[in-house]
């Protein structure tokens, strides 16, 4: 009889065993060499003449050239807004919603263009931008599309009337999503919008620009200017604007707290994060390990509310990040247009400087570093998927949103110290839980003080479903009849 | 020489094939002008309990599909018809609606489909809740929808009537077995044609033409029918209710008359609420 062999079969790694061809994706992003602004309906130059570079970060190649708004372009989308808001804000809410219906059929039309376009300026997985951003922008679109003609529904006991024209601005992780997040609603509410993309992803909502003149939107419902963050500030700071909705850093949302102090200015802030994600001892591992890697390592933890935090029950400790090694060694970090990439590029060279300099901090503090083997592409902006075991909570890494594919480790013994680690933080956007019990998931649920708990799930957004923070992540929610609200004076 | 024309047979639409009638029976149709139009299936009791046999197998699949996906599905269903709109109209004007009227109520048509579209993926957050119970518990409550349900259109508006009854039901993953006006049955037989090039699964919609009297007894009897909708008489009302007591059928009858279709207020969510179950669940919150 022949001898078993002893201990566990070979693990098989795929990137070790062969390699993969490259799977390019080829669809035309029908990108132009110069994008102006989107003022009244028309794209504008702006009076300066100046405009910015909009980069590849995956080859540093330049896409192509971004007008730069000032103050006069700033207020002159204001204007237009303005002007455009009384008529908008009478049409019957059915009408308003077919614009939106219009806006998300015609999206749903030119999905794959949309994908390349935003894969090639921001540098996520094409996976991702395919299978998500651009699907859930339409699905925005069309969601509250359907609420346009339901807003007595919306507050009930309460009639809800437009706030007028809404400054919205939006970062450059899910550049078309967080358009579809901010445009949605403030639309079917009646409001018309001004609206700044991030300097680095500026593309797909010009490109959106041309989608919304197709559908017939009346000119001025929608502005679009482009710059960096003084543009930003004159977006935030607009006397016209009747509210202003940001997301991004909450450092850049209190400096945009205290710019708009003695305004009265009605704000939605949707900042940083820290999230924890909490493994229980007699949570289905592998399936845990999978959520782990989706909740930091989905585009390329660019995601405010990422699980950065590992926190995991000290029994399963040391399996939990033997398996988390192994899973993420077959990563795949490379060109974001590779239909089997993972991970795509760092988003700019400054992010790339950023997420550099904290894990430097992390490693002096006493983390232990573990990146999987393998190199990264010769140019454009990368970083390797990231484990920083050993990590308490005084550290910077486990305190300071990183922005990118870095998660710090730390362990817990009993349900109320994860409790009070994933408390332990001045953010509160979200939290995950792995447990087979539910009364357990519904006790974390009621006890973490953050505004989406995923249980044995992570990352799932959906239009209905109401996304926002507590504390420094910000107030206000996106989606849901919640989100809504947030778009309407109450009478 | 003139060209003869090619007339239609008008075929009605059961679990998503077009069929006559298994009786084989029809009942002639003139248009307005009283000139002969074509003859319907008159269909029998046999084939609503066909229908609804259909309706019973599309409903499981039909209730699974995302509500977002059945909104996208309705959606297109208003595409395909607001496309087609010429013909609607004009079938509505060969059976003697004015012309004007007759496009006004298509636009009602394809807007209500719309507004239920939109109601698909939200009446869950107004009709659900979470109950604040005393008690260490989860507790929440959710709809779901009832099953098949038996609709009796209004025989004016044909069209209108009909869609403004069968969307409320199927956005909420109802299926529907429905009798189309006695008095001008084409425009069904064209929805038919439409619902089958739309992305609406077969048998999830299923239309009977025919007469009122023949069917109402079964309508109100056959207990796989989980719920009525209807347009009746005192009478008719009298029978379905009697039906209903014998399975406990939820029953809603549609008011008012003939304009009250073209109202904003004959669409909203208390069409859908009639037909979902409420199921409350219970689940402890502890360590």
């Amino acid at each position: 009889m022949a001898t078993r062999r002893q201990g566990p079969a070979p693990r098989l790694i795929f990137g070790d065993l062969w390699e993969f061809d490259p799977a390019p994706e080829t669809a035309d992003p029908k990108l132009q060499a110069r994008y102006d602004l989107f003022i009244g309906g028309r794209f504008v130059r702006p009076r300066s003449g100046k405009t910015f570079a909009s980069v590849n970060p995956a080859t540093e190649a330049k896409l192509a050239e971004i007008a730069l708004a000032g103050p006069a372009e700033v207020d002159a989308a204001y204007q237009a807004a303005a002007k455009a808001f009384r008529p908008w804000a009478a049409l019957p809410g059915r009408e308003r919603g077919k614009y939106l219906f219009r806006i998300a059929r015609l999206l749903q039309d030119r999905a794959r263009e949309f994908a390349v376009a935003e894969t090639l300026d921001g540098g996520k997985p094409i996976k991702e931008s395919r299978d998500f951003d651009v699907p859930m922008a339409a699905a925005h679109f069309f969601y509250h599309a359907g609420w346009a003609d339901k807003l007595e529904y919306v507050a009930p006991g309460r009639a809800v009337a437009p706030l007028g024209v809404v400054g919205q601005v939006i970062p450059w992780n899910f550049p078309l999503l967080m358009l579809a997040w901010k445009l949605a609603p403030a639309l079917a509410m009646g409001n018309c919008v001004v609206l700044k993309p991030a300097e680095t992803t500026s593309i797909t909502a010009l490109k959106l620009a041309g989608l919304l003149q197709d559908a017939g939107l009346p000119p001025g419902v929608v502005n679009f200017v482009t710059g960096a963050g003084e543009t930003g500030a004159l977006v935030m700071g607009h006397p016209a604007a009747a509210k202003v909705a940001f997301t991004g850093s909450t450092e850049v949302g209190k400096a945009i707290m205290r710019q708009l102090a003695g305004t009265d200015r009605r704000m939605t802030m949707e900042l940083g994060g820290k999230a924890a994600n909490i493994i229980f001892d007699d949570a289905p591992l592998d399936q845990a390990v999978e959520g782990i890697v989706n909740a930091i390592f989905f585009n390329q933890g660019h995601v405010c509310c990422a699980g950065s935090r590992l926190l995991v029950q000290e029994g399963v400790a040391g399996r939990v990040v033997a398996k988390l090694k192994a899973r993420m060694r077959m990563l795949r970090v490379g060109d974001p247009l590779d239909k089997n990439t993972d991970l795509g590029a760092i988003n700019s060279k400054g992010q790339l400087a950023t997420i550099k300099r904290l894990v430097a901090a992390g490693v002096r503090e006493g983390a232990e570093l573990y990146q999987p083997p393998g190199a990264l592409p010769p140019r454009g902006y990368f970083y390797p998927p990231t484990l920083l075991t050993g990590v308490t909570q005084s550290h910077r890494v486990a305190r300071e949103e990183i922005f990118g594919p870095v998660l710090s480790v730390l362990t817990f013994r009993t349900v109320d110290e994860a409790i009070e680690k994933a408390n332990n933080t001045a953010y509160g956007l979200s939290a995950g839980v792995w447990t087979d019990k539910g009364s357990r998931i519904l006790r974390l649920s009621t006890e973490l003080k953050a505004g989406v708990v995923w249980a044995n799930t992570f990352n799932r957004f959906d239009p209905s479903s109401p996304f926002g923070g507590y504390k420094e992540s910000g107030f206000g929610r996106e989606g849901g009849r919640q989100g809504l609200l947030d778009y309407a004076y109450l009478a | 020489m003139k060209r003869l024309p090619v007339t239609k047979t008008p075929k009605v639409y059961i679990g998503g094939a077009f069929v006559r009638s298994e009786s084989a029976r029809t009942f002639p149709v003139a248009d307005a002008s009283g000139a002969f139009f074509a003859n319907m299936p008159q269909c029998t009791r046999k084939d609503l309990r066909n229908a609804v046999e259909a309706a019973a197998k599309a409903g499981p699949g039909w209730a699974k599909r995302t509500p977002y996906n059945r909104a996208q599905i309705l959606y297109r269903l208003a595409e395909m018809i607001e496309a087609r709109s010429g013909e609607l109209v004009e079938s509505l004007v060969r059976f003697g609606a004015h012309a004007p009227d007759a496009a006004r109520g298509l636009a009602v048509t394809v807007d209500r489909l719309i507004h239920y579209a939109g109601w698909a993926d939200k009446y869950e957050q107004l009709l659900g809740s979470v109950n604040p119970v005393a008690s260490p518990h989860f507790n929440f409550s959710v709809t779901e929808p009832m099953g098949v349900v038996g609709i009796i259109a209004p025989d004016d508006p044909p069209l209108l009537g009909l869609l403004s009854m069968v969307a409320p039901v199927i956005a909420s993953g109802n299926t529907v077995v429905a009798l189309a006006s006695e008095t001008v049955p084409y425009p069904a037989i064209l929805l038919g044609e439409m619902l089958a090039t739309s992305d609406l699964p077969g048998g999830v919609v299923n239309l009977l033409t025919g007469f009122r009297r023949e069917l109402v007894p079964t309508f109100a009897t056959h207990a796989h029918l989980r719920a009525l909708y209807a347009v009746a008489g005192p009478d008719d009302r009298r029978a379905l209710r009697l039906g209903a007591a014998a399975s406990v059928k939820r029953v809603r009858f549609a008011e008012g008359g003939r304009a009250d279709w073209f109202a904003d207020s004959a669409q909203g969510l208390d069409a859908i609420r009639d037909f979902v179950e409420l199921k409350t669940t219970w689940h402890p919150i502890g360590s």
